[in-house]
């Protein structure tokens, strides 16, 4: 088990000002360097010294890489915005508060002043074994420690897992799944723009990353399309200790009534498998049908399709079930929110 | 440079966890070597396969279509080589940098591979000349006797091949110590993974023997890649293709038999049932 430590090994600090010099670093060091946004991350592996990068980039000089900015169809956030600008922000608040709701829900309010929405996406798994140092498939090795009949696997997968049975724990991805959102990515091939719910890739593609940053990648903007704006959001994070905590499972929605009926729907939960999943059986399921218990019921059901649990994670199956139910049917008990000022 | 990973398990033992995964280049590279080479040892050092008399009456009882290898023997070769492919690409890409969702497709593919194996030892074994593909003294000396010759040595000429020239049967070991390696411990790491096989057992070795075993597959692995470039080589060489081409249609040209092959060493059957060659002693 690896013991936290407070020297960190020894790298080259790199602090570019412009996302050309930090995409420029990122080229030249390649596999060699590691990517700091807020460092709540990074730090941990750092002061474990289980990752030893030879360099590292803190991207908290890059300006271009702050802000929340309107566009003319949507809204465009910096990947180095804190989640508190992200949870303070009365335009997200207005039309997109499916994403202030889940980042109020991210840990403790010192980390989310600290910790950037860029940073909340790409963060790597929670698991113990992989993060105490261990040689696992994640880690390069040849054996899932947590999916072993004595592993300690409460908090770990029961969908698509294959081999590695960690989970993303990220609280902010679903909602920008369900928010439709773009991440732009600055390539050595130039920009490239994809579907959030494809910036994450499970162990059946690469079991060494959460996310399709190769070295050399840099997240740089995270776009939130009108789509959504202002239909209805339902967020809803458990975790064991509610003052500050991963989630066990989260479910975020983006949601367009006409009448009682469901028009449009996106739903997608996190703490599930290795990567945020989109539910879109059933969001097909659903679409059409009234927004009640019985839509919900039937949905939740449809989500947990497939699940396997581990030794220890079987109540994941009903949580999942009642989470995507009372994300489609509605809930009549107040949710949990932050203390804001008046 | 280091062959194999290692790395420290929980227990604090240093373990091997699998091959470096530079091997992959290495062995590819060794078996596109092996192809310039063999090249270049055609090209300008090969002495020219002399024309041999073939008496008439052996010529007049030559089918022109020499039966080679039968259906099942074909299919099976297909089908091994189909898996195999499956299993090198699926294993080796992902590796390279190609990302797909490859391991279901390299177990499924092992679990044909294995498959198919298990019905040729059997076939082999029972129903075709078991011995054929296994070198034996004449093999030795016609090897030796070649090899002074290409010395310049004056030495009797080396006869003419059986069913499979030597170079044929120590490829086949090759790929029996390779093949029989990846498959047997292939079926060791399937109790890693989920398949519809068994449960997962990760505890069935240590991890020090988990190790070993996932560095046994890997060995087997990038030398199935030099193995797998050469065979393909000689596949799509002009003077083997007679021999590809029987691995399709089942037959060789029989002039092509009679010039590379000898009867007495390869007996073939005739339709009415008499063997080609000298006739067995009684």
């Amino acid at each position: 088990m690896a013991v936290i430590r407070d020297v960190m090994p020894a790298f080259e600090l790199f602090q570019p000002s412009s996302i050309a010099d930090a995409h420029k670093l990122l080229k030249q060091y390649g596999a060699d360097a590691w990517i700091m946004a807020g460092g709540l991350d990074s730090f941990d592996w750092l002061k474990d010294r289980i990752k030893k990068p030879k360099v590292l980039v803190d991207l908290s000089g890059i300006d271009e890489l702050r802000g929340i900015r309107t566009t003319d169809n949507g809204i465009e956030i910096g990947a180095m915005t804190t989640l508190t600008e992200i949870v303070n922000n009365p335009i997200l608040r207005q039309s997109y508060d499916l994403l202030p709701q889940a980042a109020e829900l991210v840990a403790s309010p010192q980390i989310r002043n600290q910790g950037t929405i860029g940073g909340n996406v790409s963060q790597d798994c929670r698991c113990w074994y992989y993060r105490g140092g261990w040689p696992c498939y994640r880690a390069g090795g040849n054996i899932c420690y947590a999916d072993t009949p004595e592993g300690r696997n409460r908090e770990h997968a029961i969908l698509h897992a294959q081999r590695c049975v960690a989970v993303n724990v990220s609280d902010t991805a679903p909602a920008l799944i369900a928010l439709d959102a773009k991440f732009v990515i600055r390539t050595s091939k130039g920009e490239r723009v994809i579907d959030a719910e494809d910036y994450f890739i499970g162990p059946d593609i690469d079991i060494t990353r959460l996310h399709i940053l190769q070295p050399g990648d840099l997240l740089t903007t995270i776009r939130i399309p009108s789509t959504w704006a202002r239909t209805q959001f339902y967020f809803e994070k458990v975790r064991d200790r509610n003052v500050w905590d991963f989630p066990l499972l989260n479910v975020a929605s983006a949601m367009a009534l006409s009448g009682d009926r469901i028009e449009r729907i996106r739903i997608a939960v996190n703490g599930a498998a290795a990567r945020p999943l989109r539910l879109k059986a059933v969001e097909d399921d659903v679409r059409g049908k009234p927004r009640s218990v019985a839509t919900g019921e039937r949905a939740g059901q449809l989500a947990v399709q497939g699940a396997i649990p581990l030794q220890f994670n079987a109540y994941k199956i009903p949580l999942m079930r009642n989470l995507v139910k009372r994300a489609i049917g509605g809930v009549q008990e107040a949710t949990w929110t932050s203390y804001r000022e008046p | 440079m280091d062959f194999v990973q290692r790395a420290v398990d929980p227990w604090g033992q240093n373990v091997p966890i699998h091959i470096a995964w530079f091997l992959i280049q290495v062995a590819a590279i060794a078996g596109l070597l092996f192809l310039i080479v063999h090249v270049i040892y055609l090209r300008y050092f090969a002495p020219k396969v002399p024309d041999v008399a073939v008496p008439p009456e052996l010529v007049a009882r030559t089918p022109p279509h020499v039966p080679r290898h039968s259906v099942a023997s074909r299919l099976y070769h297909w089908i091994m080589a189909a898996s195999m492919l499956t299993l090198l690409f699926s294993a080796f890409l992902p590796k390279l940098g190609v990302e797909f969702d490859w391991v279901p497709i390299h177990w499924i593919a092992g679990a044909v591979l294995t498959v198919a194996v298990v019905y040729h030892i059997i076939f082999a074994t029972f129903w075709q000349d078991f011995w054929s593909i296994w070198p034996d003294r004449a093999d030795l000396l016609d090897a030796w006797r070649r090899f002074l010759r290409f010395l310049g040595r004056q030495v009797p000429p080396p006869r003419r091949f059986p069913k499979y020239p030597l170079e044929n049967k120590l490829y086949h070991g090759a790929i029996i110590i390779t093949g029989l390696t990846a498959i047997a411990t292939g079926v060791l790491m399937m109790s890693r993974v989920r398949t519809i096989f068994f449960p997962r057992n990760p505890y069935f070795f240590t991890d020090s023997a988990w190790g070993f075993v996932y560095v046994l597959h890997g060995l087997a692995g990038v030398g199935l890649i030099a193995l797998v470039i050469v065979h393909v080589y000689f596949a799509i060489r002009p003077e083997k293709r007679a021999i590809t081409k029987s691995m399709i249609f089942g037959w060789m040209d029989s002039t092509f038999y009679l010039k590379h092959y000898d009867p007495e060493r390869w007996r073939i059957e005739t339709p009415n049932s008499s063997s080609l060659g000298k006739p067995p002693e009684a």
